[in-house]
């Protein structure tokens, strides 16, 4: 098959099916309900479960019985509708399930907007939901890498037995894009013999469960997860660099943001500015390796983040290379994304305002 | 060479499609393409625009806030839109719709009647067309032939007899004479 | 000797943390037996709730797995889903099923899930040592309407069978009881017939059991099976508030 051109919702929802995934479970909220509509569609050709649900909280739920039961299974929402299902997704994690959860972001707080944003950063990286968990989270930039990713996160979501979460943003999840599906990888589900899908009376009875009242239970569970989190750490990191290799101003920025940083990059590099990009692919694991990298480097004299929130991801960027570059935000909110000009501009301004 | 293309109108212009036409046909071209909506209550029955991307090399930024060209199928899409286009870049409007041109002079500026030809030539809804077509002629920017074929690619069996009323679309806006 | 009467095997060898008095040992037992009866413990997964019975997991022989609060009829229903051949019960009580999860329930039933939902209602919650249930009575002492629940300040109580039974997805609805003999028997014929439906695919089944909680209600056990009767019974009438027929049945 040739290339096609899709939109990343809908994209995503055919390369979930392709990874294996016959189980669906939604609730209609803009900006990423392309991807229920394209499940309703086509589950039913392959025989699949496309449901929609009565609420976000309902969907995250269902989702949580069908990756008990050991089949691959997903939801997806943009930034309210996650808040809804984090209580769902902190009981995933809690009981070791695999799954894929997609937040095609909207600008927030509250009910907020619908534009595109980054403002669910932290929420992704760092409180998920109630109690000692993390997600896999996975921002690619394209419609080609978010198929990659359905696939990668599926996969590694099994290998590890931890939730995963794909975070977009609405234009990633709006706009079409050339997708080649001749260029995914084979899907490799992993057994799982823990599924609770009747034991027939040839084995013991299995237990999906994320309660522990003995303290005791309780935290040797949490320190064998943070574990798990630490061979994720140290296995499954990714980012792209861009033009990073003498560059004095280094920029970081996921998803969208990063594809404008390019075009402001390419601009500032054809008048002679050192300037490149790390962007983070994986946002846990935070791909530190590639900061502790520049950390050192002398060349590297300022590092600008660029995002579609209030400053978020700025703080793992200060974290990574502990503070020993200079860690400036630029940044836009509320559903507007930063212009390229903009962020060609600011490379200027740190370069001594020097073309 | 990178063209940036922004298509503007009402909601039901067929605004998204003629730009996904021209999406597609840079597809065949083997071109890199992004095909990029506003999106939310103005999808039905507002304004609506479409950011179109064409380039040898990756689409950096799919957002286009400096069209190179600019589709204006009513007035507050022009209004909109107009100072944004880059010096030496074009707008094409339809004439029928908006009554007036643009001051500048450092881009070209060619309205043509879509919305009336399309009426005249019993070509019901494909004023968007016949714009496209004129801007294919304009700006020389992709073969008129990859455009039909893209047409082709994208009309679905069952609606087959649209290709024909489409193509002759593109056909009338091409061979408009001022 | 003759053996004459045997723990059903649906039931593992675990000690239950239940109050002395508590009838929710004489469900499980219900549920366990007919599971065993109609030879489905291996095909059973079922779906524990957040309350008295959290830890139904460890007590019931089939998989188990554990919902969020409220949430064990969307559990299910992802379970079902991927599992359209397994039997799939969920065991919620009162505050579980028709308070903090009343969507979850009233939607299961809207879609006709093939799932079986027994439902605990004892009036109270008792994990929390014995707050205001949805089904807590007009004037019934609680920890949270300690002069006596009054419906004009804390609303009414929610009849549970008589709500579902409205649904066109919802195949039988039976409430019972578990305060003598009689009602026993009744009740496990009642809970047998849910999981042949289920086996029969006729869309939701619930049953309501009109339970005890000696402990938080404040009474020895005998007069706590006293206190059902006089009380919940007359507010909650036991009996078929839908039914469908089973093959083989005029």
């Amino acid at each position: 098959m040739s290339k096609q051109l899709m939109k990343g919702n809908e994209a995503l929802a055919e390369a979930a099916m392709r990874a294996g995934c016959k189980h669906f479970f939604g609730y209609p909220i803009t900006p990423q309900t392309e991807v229920a509509a394209y499940f309703a569609k086509k589950m039913p050709k392959i025989g699949g479960t496309f449901l929609q649900a009565e609420s976000e909280v309902a969907a995250i739920n269902m989702v949580l019985g069908a990756a008990s039961a050991g089949v691959r299974a997903m939801t997806s929402s943009s930034s309210p509708g996650i808040s809804l299902k984090t209580e769902g997704i902190s009981y995933l994690a809690g009981s070791d399930l695999p799954c894929l959860i997609i937040n095609v972001q909207r600008g927030g707080p509250g009910l907020g907007g619908i534009q595109p944003s980054q403002s669910d950063y932290f929420q992704a990286t760092k409180a998920p939901g109630h109690g000692d968990l993390h997600l896999l989270v996975y921002a690619p930039e394209s419609v080609q890498e978010i198929i990659a990713y359905v696939f990668e996160a599926f996969d590694k979501a099994e290998q590890y037995r931890v939730p995963a979460m794909l975070l977009l943003d609405g234009t990633l999840g709006q706009m079409m894009e050339p997708v080649d599906f001749d260029l995914l990888p084979t899907a490799k589900p992993a057994d799982k013999p823990w599924a609770t899908n009747g034991h027939k009376n040839k084995r013991e009875h299995n237990i999906v469960n994320s309660l522990y009242l003995k303290p005791e239970e309780l935290e040797i569970k949490n320190f064998e997860r943070f574990e798990r989190y630490e061979v994720i750490k140290q296995n499954e990191q990714k980012a792209e660099e861009y033009m990073l290799d003498d560059a004095e101003i280094v920029i970081a920025a996921v998803g969208l943001s990063a594809r404008v940083a390019k075009s402001a990059i390419n601009q500032a590099r054809a008048e002679g500015i050192k300037v490149g990009l790390i962007r983070p692919i994986t946002l846990f694991p935070f791909p530190v390796d590639y900061f502790t990298k520049i950390k050192n480097n002398p060349n590297v004299k300022e590092i600008l983040t660029v995002e579609m929130n209030m400053g978020q991801m700025i703080d793992d960027v200060r974290l990574a290379v502990e503070c020993k570059k200079p860690v400036s935000l630029l940044n836009r909110s509320g559903g507007i994304v930063p212009s390229p000009s903009e962020v060609y501009n600011r490379i200027v301004e740190l370069n001594g305002g020097k073309k | 060479m990178a063209t940036k293309i922004v298509f503007a109108g009402f909601g039901g212009q067929g605004v998204q499609f003629v730009a996904k036409v021209t999406a597609y046909a840079g597809m065949i071209a083997n071109k890199e393409v992004s095909w990029l909506p506003s999106y939310g209550p103005e999808m039905r029955g507002g304004t609506s625009n479409c950011s179109v991307c064409i380039d040898e090399s990756p689409i950096a930024c799919p957002i286009v806030n400096d069209p190179d060209i600019l589709m204006a199928l009513n007035t507050p899409s022009f209004d909109k839109f107009e100072s944004m286009v880059v010096p030496g870049g074009t707008i094409v409007y339809d004439s029928s719709l908006i009554n007036k041109t643009s001051d500048r002079t450092d881009i070209s500026c060619k309205g043509i009647p879509a919305t009336k030809m399309a009426k005249e030539k019993e070509l019901p809804g494909l004023a968007n067309m016949i714009a496209l077509g004129y801007m294919l002629k304009l700006t020389k920017f992709m073969d008129a032939d990859i455009i039909k074929s893209a047409i082709e690619k994208m009309v679905p069996a069952s609606k087959a007899a649209l290709i024909a009323k489409n193509v002759a679309a593109i056909d009338l806006g091409y061979n408009y004479a001022e | 000797m003759a053996i004459v009467f045997e723990k059903t095997k649906g039931l593992t060898d675990a000690v239950t943390h239940y109050c002395p008095g508590c009838t929710h040992g004489i469900v499980h037992r219900l549920v366990g037996e007919s599971l065993e009866e109609l030879g489905i413990i291996g095909d059973a997964v079922g779906v524990a709730p957040v309350g008295c019975s959290v830890m139904a997991y460890n007590y019931f022989s089939c998989d188990m797995v554990q919902a969020p609060h409220g949430r064990a009829p969307a559990v299910a229903t992802g379970l079902k889903r991927a599992l359209p051949d397994n039997i799939i019960f969920t065991y919620q009580g009162d505050g579980d099923l028709a308070a903090i999860g009343t969507a979850e329930t009233v939607h299961i039933a809207a879609r006709g899930e093939n799932v079986t939902i027994i439902f605990i209602n004892n009036a109270i919650y008792g994990m929390t040592g014995g707050q205001m249930a949805p089904t807590t009575l007009p004037g019934q002492v609680t920890q949270t309407t300690p002069y006596g629940r009054d419906t004009s300040y804390s609303g009414n109580p929610i009849r549970v069978c008589e709500m579902i039974s409205t649904l066109d997805g919802a195949a039988y609805v039976e409430r019972v009881a578990v305060n003598n003999v009689k009602n026993v028997i009744k009740a496990k014929a009642a809970i047998k017939r849910g999981f042949e439906m289920q086996m029969q695919k006729k869309g939701l089944s619930l049953i309501e059991v009109v339970s005890t909680c000696p402990t938080n209600w404040g009474l020895t056990p005998v007069n706590a099976l006293k206190w059902l009767e006089e009380n919940m019974l007359p507010y909650y009438p036991l009996g078929n508030y839908k039914n469908t027929k089973l093959e083989g049945e005029e």
